[in-house]
């Protein structure tokens, strides 16, 4: 029998709400362990670098503009570039090098 | 101390370039979704209640291949399982007595995206805050989905492509400058990208979905560094930590 789409979706997304809120059901007040707490420290940088990488330079036609743009990110954030402005940094260095490519 | 309405206006203006790449992104999903059997409607719906790119394509993949609810639920789980990391790093900064409604309504709000610029703003994380930039961004990823849908490959591929950077712009724009300025964050960024390089290039590890890929290594690194670098203030979830 083919599943509902609709069913299937509202699944789906009251799934994918749980995971969100999961922690907000269990903790009451920040953890005072120092292992966990550094571990807490580090997951976000962790988790966005391994996204980033090699992520991005696969994300474009050219690996090379994507490789640039991950180069002229990292130099636009190192000093001291808006999000904004790093991310529209990285799209320009692709439009502008795949003219090349 | 900035009023609520001002916080919110803040999250909305910050969540206008991640809607832009998002919708990029959910163009290409949407043309995935239509080769799973999806209309354009009901990919507007999925994405407005579900906007998590991974767990989305995933979902449609088993739609199609006419998967059970069971083990839908499962691999959504598996799959999202950073959120569930995320969330717990999002609540680690609320301070004791934080109401509950407080944190599911932050909880609520998890994207990489949008959990990246909340962990780089200064401060307790706020609802005003997440879902300004939800309100700015969902909507452009439901779109970008029911576009991609209804009309395809439409956008010139170069477009995409440029396009398709700007998500990966802003994690840059979150972790560097604290790389720059604590030397252990910068470690654990460049220990990330070899690992994620090797991770997609091993054998047996290579066959692991994206999304499990990032958690198993999330773990690793972030333990590793926890040992080596343990982080002992106690002010974390403070009143105005600049990290």
């Amino acid at each position: 029998m083919q599943n509902n789409a609709y069913v299937y979706i509202l699944v789906m997304a009251l799934a994918t709400w749980f995971m969100r809120v999961a922690a907000s059901l269990i903790m009451k007040r920040p953890i005072r362990n120092t292992f966990l707490q550094s571990f807490l420290y580090y997951v976000p940088y962790v988790t966005l670098a391994v996204m980033t990488f090699p992520a991005i330079v696969e994300a474009t036609q050219s690996p090379v503009a994507g490789a640039a743009a991950l180069i002229i990110g990292i130099l636009a954030a190192w000093f001291g570039a808006s999000l904004f402005k790093v991310a529209v940094l990285c799209c320009a260095t692709v439009f502008i090098l795949e003219f090349f490519l | 101390m900035k009023g609520n309405r001002e916080i919110f206006a803040e999250g909305y203006k910050n969540g206008i370039p991640i809607g832009l790449g998002y919708f990029a992104v959910a163009f290409s999903l949407g043309i995935a979704a239509r080769d799973y059997g999806f209309t354009a409607v009901q990919g507007f719906l999925a994405s407005l209640l579900t906007y998590a790119s991974a767990g989305q394509y995933m979902g449609f993949a088993l739609y199609a291949t006419n998967a059970t609810l069971i083990e839908l639920i499962v691999l959504t789980f598996i799959i999202n399982a950073r959120y569930l990391l995320m969330g717990f790093a999002l609540n680690q900064r609320m301070p004791e007595g934080t109401p509950l409604s407080r944190r599911i309504l932050v909880g609520s709000c998890i994207t990489d995206e949008i959990f990246g610029i909340t962990i780089a703003r200064p401060g307790i994380p706020t609802p005003y805050y997440t879902f300004g930039a939800l309100i700015a961004a969902v909507p452009l990823w439901a779109l970008g989905t029911a576009l991609g849908i209804s009309l395809g490959n439409i956008l010139p591929a170069r477009i995409v492509s440029a396009l398709s950077v700007a998500l990966f712009g802003m994690f840059l724009a979150v972790i560097i400058p604290p790389a720059r300025k604590d030397k252990a964050v910068g470690a654990a960024v460049l220990v990330s990208f070899a690992c994620s390089l090797a991770a997609v290039k091993l054998p047996y590890i290579s066959d692991l979905s994206q999304g499990n890929r990032t958690i198993i290594l999330t773990v690793l690194i972030s333990a590793l560094f926890a040992v080596l670098f343990p982080r002992t203030d106690k002010t974390e979830g403070g009143e105005s930590d600049a990290e």
